[in-house]
């Protein structure tokens, strides 16, 4: 029984491992300036704790192995040293780990949520509702206008409650269902929800945050390539929560201005 | 340490009613018992949802049978809508974490076996214990109503985010009547709770018999203990987080409300309140609570490991330390389920450093339970395996916790199937494994038949294989980006992960069908297993110092004295290779 314990540890201990160093299901590919830290983080934890996870059920199925031997004569052992060589070791092990992600992986996260969005962003507006992302770009202007939430009506497309009426600023404002941004320039995001609790997960960004009711959120980033990619929720917002997404357009700096341009004359 | 045996005294005599014996008892195992049997009524409601949730996952257009006769409105023609999948798990994740992960390890066998681990006669408090289980029932019972309002359970997960959860009908289905049920539901779950660890806590400190000395209580009563300690202070927060949720629900009031929403095309009549607060409150409790469910477990295994492996557990001291530091730590870690949530970016290292530190007693706590395997002789039964399987399992849990404590880390993964993997591997598997090694362990006591041990290896085998088969792909769904809580995969880059959800689903009902042989077990071995013997496995504690099952007063009338730790087992140089914790015999170690 103990021997059978150790055959079917070992397997599952090897099955599993070979498809996380096959990467058969992986990460999609990485067009942020700031996610290359995350996805070094993710790589050295991946070694340092598959390590730990291969040798914990390989130890626990060679102990359950050796533990099955039937041998009346034989005697229990106990484990070399007693305790304090296993308590040692994962102090100290565990510790140095701790402390080695603690230290590196904070940059990656200062990177991208202590650090300030750059001077020059580019600055966009995003509004979340049940169940669909809305981008504002300031216009021409460059000036963004003015949220009331009481003039929010989805029927006739003031998604972000502008009042064109009596805030010139808000006149010129493009309100688009998909983000566009151009390549290799620093983007700055604003986050409000109309409803619920929203989030903006952008895979290929390395990016999640959530939209907080009552909160502005600033997020940043830099695509360092073009194309065409897709923003989900990952907050629980209500039924249609699983078809929540838009795409986000990375375009070249030239076709990001025409857009614009575009936009702004529609 | 004592001088003296305090003891319970038995302010109760024996009942002879119906009701007073098996309903409203003051009987600490017959409360155990009807901990246990809500907790089994609870997982089996639970687990069929979750085999709804797998197959409409996998499938989405295939009609279950009999679906649209729980809800012609939630799955007409037995196909689920979106909004019904997320009602099923709420009620999943909400029934599991409170009415089996709590309720089985913790209150069930912590009930039956605390105040006989230490030689007492009941619960200090008997009649609040009775109040604790039918608090905890009647909480049950308005959970399960939900399911028969119009609207449908309620769908906003079993962390209920406000202010999803807190502006009523506006939100969505299910979030009218359906959600007020829940928020009151787990409002009197938390009454009961804290009646039952106030009970834990006093019996433990004042109704140890004579030489029961802290050091000498068993593990498992350790583990109880602590883990009373901990749902004193977390179900202390929930309770007024929902009693507040109550209010803004149906009072007008905005604790969880900020001013400006609009909901249904209406701006809501709120202003003022804090969308985190409820985060931080919900979390101040849920993160502890992942240890209400896992420490009682590690205490069962630490228990019951030894008695098979025929050796003392190793480092009892460092074990016990280990999960005092745990609960310590409990409180200084919710912050790490919300990293993404827009708190202040700087807090996040505060949450992480703790959360990662955290994993030096768990990784101790596992290589105690490995040492002690290494060099034992070891019994192979269902409860020894399930013990075994439980390292494995906790190890496989544990280990992707290093992922999720990271901030960094975290930006990409939450809200991904790995966080899924993540605490049903480290909290609901590993649980539950506990709770069958306890299971399989302590029903001869309980009911004084033994289980069916061939019947008891194959669920283990089956459900060992099967566990790794559901949980460990949805590492790889996490890594690859897909996203939690979605009633269907309609994004381009999750569509090609279908078939792994596929897969999944397949493991999830032959595991699930796997529990029907240990259902089968449970109940025919209650009437046709073979009688047992006072102590079976051979193990040292109290409650194998009586009868099985127990008289009413547990040790018929004899007022026990303890001699002895829990951990003398590989005793040489008597005819038996342990020393019960009541002998007088002087105990020479090998």
């Amino acid at each position: 029984m103990g021997k059978l314990f150790a055959v079917i540890v070992t397997v599952i201990t090897l099955v599993s491992v070979y498809f996380f160093v096959r990467h058969t299901w992986w990460l999609p590919v990485d067009i942020s300036t700031t996610g290359l830290a995350i996805d070094h983080q993710l790589d050295e934890t991946m070694i340092g704790t598959g390590l730990l996870f291969v040798a914990g059920q390989l130890l626990l199925g060679l102990f359950v192995w050796q533990s099955s031997d039937k041998n009346p004569s034989r005697k229990i052992r106990i484990f070399p040293g007693g305790s304090t060589p296993l308590v040692t070791a994962a102090i100290v092990l565990v510790g140095i780990e701790i402390l080695t992600l603690t230290f590196v992986g904070s940059k990656a996260w200062a990177a991208v949520n202590i650090a300030p969005a750059a001077a020059d962003s580019v600055q966009i507006d995003v509004q979340a509702e049940q169940f669909a992302f809305y981008f504002r770009y300031p216009g021409p202007d460059g000036v963004f206008g003015g949220l009331h939430p009481d003039k929010i009506d989805d029927g006739s497309g003031n998604y972000f409650g502008l009042d064109p009426a009596n805030d010139v600023a808000a006149r010129d404002d493009i309100v688009v269902g998909s983000l566009a941004v151009p390549v290799n320039r620093p983007i700055a995001l604003t986050l409000h929800s109309k409803d619920v609790g929203h989030s903006f997960y952008v895979p290929v960004l390395r990016i999640q945050q959530d939209f907080v009711p009552g909160l502005e959120i600033p997020v940043h980033f830099t695509a360092t390539q073009t194309g065409k990619f897709e923003i989900v929720c990952t907050q629980l917002c209500g039924l249609g929560h699983y078809n929540m997404k838009a795409y986000i357009e990375v375009m070249p700096e030239d076709q990001y201005e025409q857009w614009l341009k575009t936009q702004a004359g529609q | 340490m004592h001088e003296t045996a305090p003891h319970a005294v038995h302010q109760h005599a024996p009942p002879t009613s119906f009701i007073r014996k098996h309903v409203f008892s003051l009987d600490h195992k017959v409360i155990g018992k009807q901990y246990y049997g809500l907790a089994l009524a609870a997982v089996i409601i639970g687990m069929v949802l979750s085999w709804l949730m797998r197959i409409h996952l996998a499938w989405p257009t295939w009609p279950i049978p009999l679906l649209d006769k729980l809800s012609a409105v939630g799955a007409p023609g037995g196909v689920m809508t979106p909004e019904y999948y997320l009602s099923l798990m709420t009620m999943h994740g909400t029934i599991m974490v409170f009415f089996v992960l709590t309720n089985a390890p913790f209150a069930a066998f912590g009930n039956y076996f605390l105040p006989i681990q230490i030689g007492a006669e009941d619960m200090a408090f008997p009649r609040f214990n009775m109040m604790s289980f039918w608090t905890t029932f009647v909480a049950f019972l308005v959970m399960m109503a939900s399911f028969f309002i119009t609207d449908g359970p309620p769908i906003a997960g079993w962390t209920s985010y406000a202010p999803l959860s807190a502006v009523g009908g506006d939100a969505g289905p299910g979030l009218a009547v359906g959600q007020t049920l829940w928020a009151i539901s787990i409002a009197i779950f938390c009454i009961g709770s804290l009646l039952g660890a106030l009970n834990f806590i006093a019996t433990t400190l004042d109704l140890r018999t004579k030489g029961m000395s802290l050091a000498r209580m068993p593990y498992s009563t350790w583990a109880w203990f602590v883990t009373a300690v901990i749902a004193l202070l977390a179900f202390a927060v929930l309770l007024p987080a929902c009693i507040l949720l109550v209010l803004d629900r149906t009072a007008g009031t905005s604790f969880f409300i900020p001013a400006g929403l609009v909901l249904s095309d209406k701006l809501q009549p709120h202003s003022g309140g804090s969308v985190l607060l409820w985060q931080h409150l919900f979390w101040f409790f849920g993160h502890p609570e992942v240890y209400i469910a896992i420490l009682p477990s590690i205490g069962i295994v630490s228990h019951i490991l030894p008695v098979f492996a025929r050796k003392p557990l190793l480092g009892p001291r460092a074990a016990v330390g280990c999960m005092i530091a745990i609960g310590f730590l409990s409180y200084m870690v919710w912050g790490h389920h919300m990293f993404v949530s827009g708190m202040n970016p700087f807090s996040a290292n505060l949450f992480s450093v703790p959360t990662l530190i955290i994993t030096i007693p768990a990784t101790i706590l596992t290589l105690l339970l490995i040492g002690t395997v290494y060099g034992a002789k070891m019994r192979f039964t269902a409860a020894s395996l399930f013990c075994i399987g439980f390292v494995s399992v906790f190890i496989s849990g544990g280990i992707s916790g290093f992922f999720l404590a990271q901030p960094s880390i975290d930006i990409y993964l939450h809200a991904t199937y790995f966080v899924v993997a993540h605490f049903h591997f480290v909290m609901a598997v590993a649980s539950l494994f506990g709770v069958f090694a306890g299971t399989y362990f302590w029903f001869p006591k309980m009911f004084g038949r033994m289980m069916n041990e061939p019947l008891g290896k194959l669920h283990f085998w089956l459900t060992f294989i099967g566990v790794y088969a559901i949980f460990m792909p949805m590492h790889y769904l996490g890594l690859a980006g897909n996203v939690r809580r979605y009633s269907a995969f309609v994004d381009d880059y999750m569509i090609p992960l279908i078939p792994v959800h596929k897969f999944i689903t397949v493991a999830a009902l032959v595991t699930g069908g796997a529990q029907l042989i240990f259902l089968f077990n449970l109940i025919w071995s209650r009437f046709k297993g073979p009688i047992a013997s006072e102590n079976p496995w051979e193990a040292t504690s109290l409650e194998w110092s009586t009868t099985s099952p127990p008289s009413f007063d547990n040790f018929g009338g004899r007022h026990m004295v303890v001699y002895n730790g829990p951990n003398e087992y590989g005793v040489e140089g008597g005819a038996a290779d342990y020393v019960m914790q009541t002998s007088p015999k002087k105990v020479v170690t090998s």
